[in-house]
This record gives C-alpha cells, structure tokens and sequence, in this order.
C-alpha cells in the first residue's frame, strides 16, 4: 500500500521506537528506564523544574501571594525588582509573580489535557487500525490522512476560531490536531507487532481479537506511543498558550501565560522586560517537556 | 515513474475533496446564525429570512456543499461578509505576503538548520554537536510568537534599528526587495526560521549519523577516499529525506503563519485568518483556510514527486 512519505519524521521514530524491543519483563523493564532516566542530569533537572512549576501552581494559594486579580491604577507596570512585587507590576497593576505562578494551573492544564486525550483516543483508535486490519484501518487511516493533509498550527486556529474563544473548545481543537498523529504512530507500531511469534502463539491458543490487542499487544505498544505523546506536550503547550494569545482560549482577567503575554503586548514600549516574562514561563516548561521526552526516548531504547 | 506520479496524483483527488470538506463544514460548527456578522441587531425575522436564500443558507447541507464546490472549482469562493470584496482576491493577495515572509524564512531555517545537522552529526559528541543540538532544542521549544517579541523588544524598543510592525514604509503598500523593504521583513523571517532550523538540524543530525555507521561508509573509507568525498556520499543519502522534512516545513510555514503575522502585523494570510475569525467572516474564514490547505496538499504532492524523483528507490516501492 502506498502510503503518503509526509510525516517522515514520525515514521522514523515509530521504527527506531520498534527497535527498542519493549519489555520481556513488565516491571523490570520500567524500572530500568527510571534507573536510566534519573542517571540522566538534564532530565532530572528538567524534570524538577516542571514539578517545582506544576505544585507552585497548585499550592498558590497557601503560598502567600499577593491576590492575582487585585489591580491597582497607581501601581502599574513596576519593573522588575521593584521592592514588594519582585517580578514586577502588568498593566492593571496586578503582582506578576502572583499571576505567573497562578497562571500556571490553566496553562498547564489546558497544554498537557489535549495530548492525554488524544493519547487514549489515538492509541485505541491505532491499535484497532493496526490489528484488525482490511476496510477497517483502511478507513481509520484515511480519515487521518484528511487532517494530514492541514498544518497543524492551521488546523487548532481553524477549529477554535469556528468553535469559538474558550478553555474547552481550546482542549477539543487541539485534541482534534494530535488524535492523527497518534493514530498513526500507534498503527504503525501495532502493524508491526501483529505477525510476532507471541501474538500468533496466542491466537491459536483460542485467545479473541480483545484479549490479544489488551494483554499481548498494548503492553508492547504503549511504551513508543508514550514517548511520542510526551514529545507533542511542548508543541501543545505552545500552541494552547498561543491559542489564548490570538484571544481564542482563556478570557480575561483569568491569568494564563498567553493571554498574559497577550494583553502585556500593549505595554512593550513602557515596560518591555515586564511583558515578556509568561512567554519566559512557556518557553521554560516546553523545552523541559522536550528535553525530557528525548531522555525518555534515550533511555527506552534498550538494545541488548 | 510516470506510473508512480499517475497514482500520486489520483491519490491526491480525495484527499483534496475530504478537506474542501472539512473547510465547508467548519462553518457549520460554529455556534449561532452564520449572518450574524452582516444582520442588524433589529432585524425582522423576513429580512434574516432573506438573506438566509441569498447566502444559501436555507438550502440542505450536502446540496450547499456541492454548490459551493462547484463554484470553488470555478474560482468563486464567494464574498466577504465584512468587506464586501470576492474571498479570492483578498486571498490571493495576502499568500503572496505570506510566500514572502515564508521564502524568506526557509532560506535562513534550511541554511542554518543543514549546517548544524550535518555539523552536528558529523562530530557527534563534540562541543560543536552540543552547541547545534541546544540551538535546535531551543529551536523547537521556543513560542514563536514570543520571540517575536523578544526579537522587537531588543531591536525595535531598546536599540530602535528596524521596525517593529508592518511590510513596508507605507503600511501595507506593494512589497519590493529593496532595503526599505526588506527592513520590515527581518524580524518576522529570524522569528519564523527557528521552527524549521531547529527540526532540520535534529532530523540531518540523526541521518548523518545512521548513515555514518553504514558499512558502505567504512568500504568508502577503505578504498581509501579522502573525507570531503565520503562527506559528499553522507550529503547525497541525506537529501532525499532531508528534502521532504523541508518541504513540509516550508508548508507549515504557510499554514502557520498566523501567530507571527498578529505579532508583526505582517499583511499575509494569517492576518487575513485572524480579522476573518474575530469579525465572523465565515466565507473569508473558510476560504482563507481552504486555500492554505490546498497549498499544503499540493507542496506535500511536489515534494514526493522531487523525492522519487531524486531517490530511486521510492519508485520501486
């Protein structure tokens, strides 16, 4: 069957991910990944800086921060130092710190949500494709090839844009964009895992079509399908902040790094340093996601 | 080859047809009335009635999707409900802006991006290897848009040498190549080439070095060939795949190119998406977006075509 070369990249790690012969062993296996990946200094440094990140944000409120709604007209756009608002003031005076930190919770939520969806969508959807084979995948990877054949970028604004601005029809516009990127790394995995010795040996020891896809197959699978996820969170990070920079996500006056950094945008020429700390935020934790998900990769990839 | 660009091509029709599709039923997840942008707030319930027959609107579904195909196919994507202009010709204009600025781009990120990779992969390990691979990283991981920012708060706001928005000396004028010009195009090209140098020096890193230790390398290198020409056998194996990565990119850089151009307020398609999606200008929303997608298709349908055309073993397969 021709297939379409466009996503080459994708394809090579599906093949490298193949390669990295998941697991005779269930739990020795994970395991040795987390033995590998904590050895690994970058992706233990990254790994911290997401979790200081993550529980920053959800403990705020018992940190002791200034409110991050609470405006004020006479303190607007203080710079950063100024004493009492160690990051400074945004334009209705409101505490930066207080914002960044509390921002975290809708960025963060609304950055990794669409890439869990779509890891349980388009690894079921994936795994059906690629086991069962005939019409059946033949139909699945068709419709996928249809949002294929959008930028990505294009795809998320065109969804939110005819959806409308929200949290929700952000979460839904990206799931939509990564489901087929999933898909299609989950089919390609599963294929290749469908004819293995084990599987066969399983089929003709009586087992069904649902047994075989959850206890052989998925736990072979899951392992590159993850690290694929883990690989979209900063691009879906990125995307979801940007989304809520156009004005198409969170509504004000929610803190969330890209409406932050939206509404800041005005003020570049009084206090420029002030107005480019959330995308500092966003930018932090999507090269963390990526550093970690190419350690993950590293370390998953045991060859004997 | 012929046989292999005959079925490229017919593979092309339905996926074509699926995303006119997909653009026309974009519309139609909208919530509320599709006229809402051009109806008065008081407007009798015959007059909403009206319009809904002018536009099409009262029509079933599928037959507005063929009529609005067919006269997509003939070049009529209908009128802007904001403007009143027809949604080609408004189109039309912005991708050229958007070609520009993505031309532009490309020919930094491509550059960039083959220089780090084959540098990277070629001394793998080293310090230079680690300073490709962190610019790619950072590359990949950067928000765009927010380096837009960076990018005008130092060279616009603090160091006031070139602009900080726009495509020319008098707004949106005709573009032309020369400094004045190309002053306003700096920027936004830097910003929009670190996507595209970040994944091309990660996926030429990663070949060169699948190809390194090849064995017709180390038979290369046992006949005894100087190291600029086993390099040039590395380059050749590398620009099949390299070549489609760059397409691609080339193509998300004008689908994507929203975000940047709302920074920079660079007059091109994604501008032209941006005022569509907050006026509700549903035909110039789904025209904009349909004729960015089929610029995909087809850029996507050229580059497989280049690759075979390149790579022999393609066709065979």
């Amino acid at each position: 069957m021709s297939e379409l070369p466009l996503q080459a990249s994708s394809r090579a790690i599906s093949d490298a991910a193949l390669q990295a012969a998941p697991a005779t062993k269930a739990r020795g296996y994970w395991t040795t990944v987390g033995r590998r990946l904590s050895r690994d200094k970058v992706s233990l440094a990254c790994a911290l800086i997401l979790l200081a990140i993550l529980v920053s944000a959800l403990i705020a409120p018992w940190l002791g921060l200034a409110d991050p709604y609470q405006g004020s007209m006479i303190r607007r756009l203080r710079h950063i130092g100024t004493p009492g608002y160690l990051l400074g003031t945004d334009e209705l005076g409101r505490d930066m710190l207080a914002r960044l930190i509390y921002g975290g919770r809708l960025s963060l939520m609304v950055g990794i949500s669409p890439v869990i969806f779509a890891f349980c969508i388009g690894t079921s959807l994936g795994l059906v494709a690629g086991y069962v084979g005939g019409w059946v995948n033949t139909a699945i990877m068709r419709a996928v090839d249809v949002f294929y054949a959008f930028p990505s970028v294009l795809l998320a604004i065109a969804i939110s844009g005819a959806l409308g601005a929200g949290i929700t029809n952000s979460i839904v516009s990206l799931t939509v964009v990564f489901v087929p990127q999933i898909v299609r790394v989950a089919e390609s995995v599963t294929t290749g895992m469908r004819s293995r010795d084990f599987v066969e040996a399983a089929r003709a020891s009586g087992a069904g079509p649902l047994t075989i896809m959850r206890v052989h197959i998925l736990g072979n699978v899951l392992g590159p399908i993850f690290v694929y996820a883990t690989s979209l969170i900063s691009v879906s990070m990125i995307l979801a902040a940007g989304l809520s920079f156009l004005g198409l996500g969170t509504k004000p006056p929610e803190p969330e790094w890209g409406l932050m950094l939206n509404t800041l945008r005005t003020a570049i020429y009084v206090n420029p340093w002030v107005a480019a700390l959330p995308g500092a935020m966003i930018f932090a934790v999507s090269i963390c996601f990526n550093l970690l998900s190419d350690g993950l990769r590293s370390a998953m990839d045991i060859r004997n | 080859m012929l046989l292999y660009l005959a079925r490229r091509i017919v593979y092309v029709i339905p996926i074509v047809i699926s995303v006119a599709l997909v653009c026309f039923l974009l519309v139609h997840i909208t919530p509320g009335d599709p006229l809402v942008a051009v109806l008065p707030a008081d407007a009798s319930q015959e007059l909403a009635q009206q319009l809904r027959a002018a536009y099409g609107f009262d029509r079933p579904l599928p037959v507005q999707f063929g009529l609005w195909l067919w006269r997509a196919l003939n070049g009529d994507l209908g009128h802007s409900i904001a403007t009143g202009r027809p949604v080609l010709t408004e189109v039309i204009r912005a991708v050229g802006n958007t070609v520009t600025l993505a031309l532009a781009a490309g020919v930094i990120g491509f550059t960039f991006g083959l220089l780090f990779g084959l540098v990277a992969g070629y001394f793998r390990d080293s310090w230079v290897d680690r300073l490709a691979t962190s610019f790619a990283i950072a590359g990949v991981s950067v928000p765009h848009y927010w380096l837009g920012m960076v990018l005008v708060i130092i060279f616009s706001v603090e160091l006031n040498w070139l602009p900080a928005v726009g495509a020319g000396p008098n707004g949106s004028g005709a573009w032309g190549w020369d400094w004045e010009h190309v002053r306003y195009l700096i920027l936004p090209a830097v910003t929009t080439s670190v996507i595209p140098m970040g994944i091309i020096t990660r996926t030429v890193r990663a070949l060169t070095g699948d190809i390194l230790s090849q064995d017709f390398v180390e038979a290369l290198r046992a006949k005894g060939l100087r190291e600029t020409d086993v390099f040039r056998h590395v380059v050749k194996n590398a620009a099949p795949t390299a070549l489609a990565v760059m397409g691609l990119q080339l193509g998300y850089m004008l689908g994507g190119s929203i975000l940047i151009e709302t920074v920079f307020s660079w007059p091109g398609s994604g501008f032209l998406l941006n005022s569509a999606i907050f006026q509700r200008d549903l035909p110039l929303l789904q025209g904009t977006i349909l004729v960015l997608a089929l610029f995909f298709v087809i850029l996507n349908l050229l580059v497989d075509i280049a690759q075979a055309a390149i790579d022999p073993r393609i066709k065979r397969g």
